[in-house]
């Protein structure tokens, strides 16, 4: 099977349309039915598929990085009627279980990402639906700042999922309605049940849009909306512009050389190996300056680009090691440099870095965090990624040459989703402990003797017992149900209060993910096996 | 505005006068059906009496009673077929099981889908002709025109009836949104594409009632066969009304077509333009247009829709009980279907195929009705054939029209459709000289010069009756 390929550029896509003028953008929907991600289905009616959403996740990396000078973005699509009819459903129907709960997944932090740039990059969305907005359409809406929706007397936006396909609007939809839109929830219930959804009037005063435009005026009202976000953002910093080049890592068989992120893959043992590699030289003073090859952004852009391999394309890797080299001090440096830094470019760099390490919260596979030789490098924003994984082994040398790092990347600058710090979320039930390893940090690097009594490592141990522990962890891991797994290990990541990002993933992965391995929606009778086919469904009765 | 809700008023045998829950809806509505006359149905004449056919009730003298009426006074009833003791479903998952007197719950959204579109479709016509008025080729044909617009006027109430009686607040409020979407506003568009399309000029009003009303009698047979029987019985009798729109169609175009064949006779030089007439080439190309038009009505080739509602009992087939099977699980239909850009024939699920099943039907229907205009030609000595286009040519909807088709379904590029396609689809040219024909023609008896008389008149009467009082 050929890699799955996250990386595309706007001169490539076949479903959307990227133009930019003055400091408003319009992203054009224009999905292209012949390119789906997979053969066996086509694109109608400006469905969606997994390579639909790449672009999408690519367009608004871009308008990040390349166009800081847009404040606004319209969100439309190329077809008269239709706006977005939501995930293709057929795709849905032919998808393994793993695929569908992944490309969910993605979908949902891509909306999540628009929703990163309205809050903290000065870009905002408007959704300008002009037309059927169906499903997965409508949570696209719903992920924008603003939503307008056409006056024709039909055009309505609807979540037909559970009456027509018996599953949920799996993108965050049912969230982001009574917690993001707050639309009373006993009306949010109607409108869940109505296949056909609610339109005019009645869409407005729910509070499903936000205006209601007539054809003749569309145009003119979409461009004064648009302009009046692109006003209410005008504080923002941003810029310079930096253009993302292709990351272009070399694949062998089952594994991936990036410039400073490698993954390796062992089929047989179940697991995959990732190395990190820490800046080998000090910061430009001005970040912009590196641009593209600035390691902060680039070591970080190519570990979201494996994580999405490891997701997709190797559902069966139970595993995942973590581990760094390279010069603790260098990333300080580059934490410190980008920290300092008041640019827009740097703000998004930071953001990245962000969204980047929640990836990696949000990746079921086990995470193990090893740091076992004298060049490991868990220092600053390194060091988030092993506290966001299950566990951290340490060895201890002696030496005290194995030790962790703390930076600004640890003391708030990349909370999770919770809201927390990594650091707040190991130490959820002491929290004067956070202060204390950050104090310690401060005073040079901790060894593992230290990183174990003050909370970091989950192990230390010496070289007599430490690979013999690390490998037996390993393979009792591997043998573990991997369903089990998942659940346990999204129910210990999180803790801590809800948000509205932890619903979503938490009802994703509990209601949708349990609705999808349910014989009402993807039996033999099931109706989304069944859609499209002849024959009606039928529901087994019990309810829990 | 409540004291015109009674019986004389408004002829029907749903008992109006004791259902108070229809009277009260009707009370809301029927002055804004009125204002929605007034402001969007025929442009003058409200004031004339012509000499309509009404239905008072549905026995058999009863549906077609005739006199002079003005059309604001017309007497919009409720009409459906009497109930059938022990009617059961004929088709689908339900069939043999007591047909609904009631919406099921679970179908309701469904049902009031297919009741709206259909629905949306009766006042977007009237809607359409508004203007044929005033360039109407004799008075017998302004009285046809005027006859299928107040009986447009009364599907919709027909529908209007179901959706007040049987869905509640959401009913009525659809029954609202009928009189405010408008068509060809871009504003507030009907529903369905064909129903935006502009009836210009009589020539098209023709074709338009010969194939778009003839789609409507296909939608309409198979809502007739549906399980909710209300539906069933609104359908049953709004077919016998149906019958004179295409009536009017095939026999307006017969009669352009004889007149042509005249005219060919006596142009020296078969010039049938030079003579006032509208020339066969020309008649084939609106042919090809309002055939294809009205082919985009019955919805995508392979539709999980139609599969739903014929699984669930609410549209059936033509004529289902021709047919020994009515389940059709595990049946495919074997039909062209594009793929890779190419025309192959495939067997698809029978019923995701019923969209084309019914076309099919249609398309049948309508070679019926061009072999009547060919015998016309043919008897008048002239050789020329109008032929039906592909069904692969020219579509806004559906799989085909994602590519192009020269009329008799040969799969080409856009640009050699663009280069010939005034071959086929009429010009501005073509639109121009057939709307410099366009004049009244007001003296009773008399007809335009590119029409030839009806074979005879209305009711019995003569050509010459004065169907249309202009003086009154």
């Amino acid at each position: 099977m050929d890699p799955t390929t996250f990386e595309t550029h706007p001169s490539r896509y076949h479903h959307w349309k990227l133009a930019v003028a003055g400091d408003v953008a319009t992203l054009t929907m224009a999905v292209d039915g012949d390119h789906p991600h997979k053969p066996g289905y086509e694109l109608k009616l400006n469905s969606y598929d997994l390579s639909v959403d790449i672009e999408l996740a690519d367009a608004i990396q871009r308008l990040r990085f390349e166009h800081p000078e847009v404040r606004a973005c319209v969100v439309t699509a190329d077809l008269d009627r239709v706006f977005c009819s939501g995930a293709n459903i057929y795709m849905l129907g032919l998808s393994s279980h793993s695929f569908k709960v992944n490309f969910c997944k993605f979908t949902n932090e891509t909306r999540l990402y628009l929703e990163d740039a309205s809050a903290n990059s000065g870009l905002k969305f408007l959704a300008a639906c002009k037309g059927t907005t169906a499903g997965g359409g409508y949570e696209l809406a719903l992920a924008c700042d603003d939503i307008v929706l056409v006056d024709d007397g039909n055009s309505a936006v609807s979540f037909p999922e559970t009456p027509l396909l018996a599953v949920l609007p799996g993108t965050g939809g049912l969230t982001r309605l009574v917690d993001k839109r707050k639309v009373r929830r006993d009306r949010a219930d109607v409108f869940c049940t109505v296949a056909e959804g609610i339109k005019g009037k009645r869409a407005k005063d729910w509070g499903l849009v936000d205006g209601l435009v007539a054809r003749s005026k569309w145009d003119a009202e979409v461009a004064a909306r648009a302009a009046k976000l692109a006003a209410a953002s005008a504080g923002v910093a941003k810029g310079p512009a930096v253009q993302l080049d292709a990351l272009a890592p070399v694949i062998g068989k089952d594994s991936f050389a990036y410039r400073h992120v490698t993954m390796t893959i062992d089929r047989a043992a179940r697991t995959a190996a990732f190395v990190i590699a820490a800046p080998t030289a000090p910061p430009p003073a001005d970040s912009a300056t590196a641009g593209a090859d600035l390691w902060s952004l680039r070591a970080f852009r190519e570990l979201d680009d494996a994580l999405l391999r490891l997701r997709f394309d190797y559902p069966e890797i139970a595993v995942v090691t973590l581990r760094t080299k390279g010069d603790r001090a260098q990333v300080l440096a580059h934490d410190a440099a980008l920290a300092k830094d008041a640019s827009g470019f740097a703000r998004e760099v930071r953001l990245l870095q962000r969204r980047v390490l929640k990836r990696l919260d949000n990746t079921a596979r086990s995470l193990y965090a090893v740091a076992d030789a004298a060049d490991s490098c868990f220092a600053g924003v390194l060091l988030e990624t092993a506290l966001a994984a299950d566990r951290f082994y340490m060895l201890i040398d002696g030496a005290g040459e194995i030790a962790v790092a703390t930076s600004v990347a640890n003391a708030g600058a990349n909370p999770t989703a919770t809201g927390l710090t990594r650091l707040e979320a190991r130490f959820y039930g002491e929290p004067a402990q956070v202060a204390k390893v950050l104090g310690r940090g401060a005073d040079g690097p901790i060894s593992s003797e230290d990183a174990e009594v003050l909370g970091l490592a989950t192990v230390a141990l010496d070289d007599i017992d430490f690979a013999d522990e690390l490998r037996i962890a390993i393979e009792e891991r591997v043998s573990l149900s991997p369903d089990a797994l998942t659940g346990m290990e999204a129910s210990l990541r999180f803790v801590g209060p809800e948000t509205v990002e932890t619903k979503i993933f938490g009802r994703l992965s509990a209601w949708q993910n349990w609705i999808f391995t349910r014989a009402n929606s993807t039996g033999e009778r099931g109706a989304l096996t069944l859609y499209g086919r002849p024959e009606r469904p039928v529901f087994q009765l019990n309810r829990t | 505005m409540t004291a015109v809700i009674t019986d004389e008023k408004i002829p029907n045998n749903v008992n109006l006068a004791g259902d108070r829950r229809l009277q009260r809806a009707l009370e809301e509505w029927q002055p804004h059906f009125l204002s929605w006359w007034q402001d969007m149905g025929p442009v003058g004449f409200q004031a004339k009496d012509v000499y309509l056919r009404t239905a008072v009730s549905v026995e058999a003298d009863g549906w077609a009673h005739f006199d002079y009426v003005k059309m604001p006074d017309y007497r919009w009833g409720i009409f459906l077929e009497p109930k059938q003791a022990g009617r059961v479903h004929g088709f689908g998952d339900f069939q043999g099981q007591p047909v609904w007197d009631e919406v099921p719950g679970e179908f309701r959204n469904m049902l009031r889908r297919l009741v709206v579109t259909q629905g949306d479709t009766e006042p977007a016509s009237v809607e359409q002709q508004r203007h044929l008025g005033s360039t109407a080729p004799s008075l017998y044909d302004l009285r046809n025109l005027f006859q299928v617009n107040v009986e447009e006027g009364r599907h919709l109430w027909a529908m209007v009836y179901l959706l007040h009686t049987y869905f509640g607040r959401d009913g009525r409020e659809e029954a609202e949104e009928l009189l405010k979407r408008r068509s060809g506003d871009s504003d507030k568009p009907r529903i369905l594409g064909a129903f935006n399309e502009p009836t210009p000029h009589w020539l098209s009003f023709f074709m338009f009632t010969m194939f778009t009303d003839r789609d409507g009698k296909y939608q309409l047979a198979a809502l007739a066969e549906s399980g909710f029987d209300p539906l069933a019985r609104t359908c049953r009798f709004m077919l016998t009304e149906e019958a004179h729109h295409m009536f009017v169609g095939e026999t307006g175009v017969q009669r352009v077509v004889k007149r042509a064949c005249e005219l060919m006779k006596q142009a020296p030089n078969g010039d049938v333009r030079a003579l006032g007439g509208i020339d066969l080439p020309t008649i084939q190309k609106y042919l090809n247009l309002h055939f294809t038009l009205s082919l985009d009505l019955f919805g995508g080739e392979v539709s999980s829709n139609a599969a739903d509602a014929f699984a669930a009992g609410l549209k059936g087939r033509y004529k289902e009980d021709r047919y020994d099977e009515h389940k059709l699980i595990g049946t495919h239909y074997t039909m062209d279907v594009l793929e890779d850009g190419k025309a192959v024939t495939k067997d698809i699920a029978m019923r995701n195929a019923l969209n084309e099943v019914l076309r099919n039907e249609y398309i049948k229907d309508c070679q019926r009705g061009v072999d009547r205009w060919n015998k016309t030609i043919k008897d008048e000595g002239i050789d020329f054939e109008l032929k039906l286009p592909s069904h692969k040519f020219h579509r806004q909807i559906g799989m085909w029209s994602t590519v192009c088709a020269t009329p008799a379904g040969e799969l080409i590029d856009r640009a050699e459709f663009d280069a010939r396609k005034h071959a086929w689809l009429p010009s501005e040219a073509d639109e121009t000289y057939i709307k410099s024909l366009m004049h009244a023609v007001t003296e009773p008896g008399k007809m335009a010069s590119w029409v030839a008389p009806p074979a005879k008149g209305i009711n019995g009467l003569p050509g010459e009756f004065e169907y249309v009082r202009l003086g009154a």
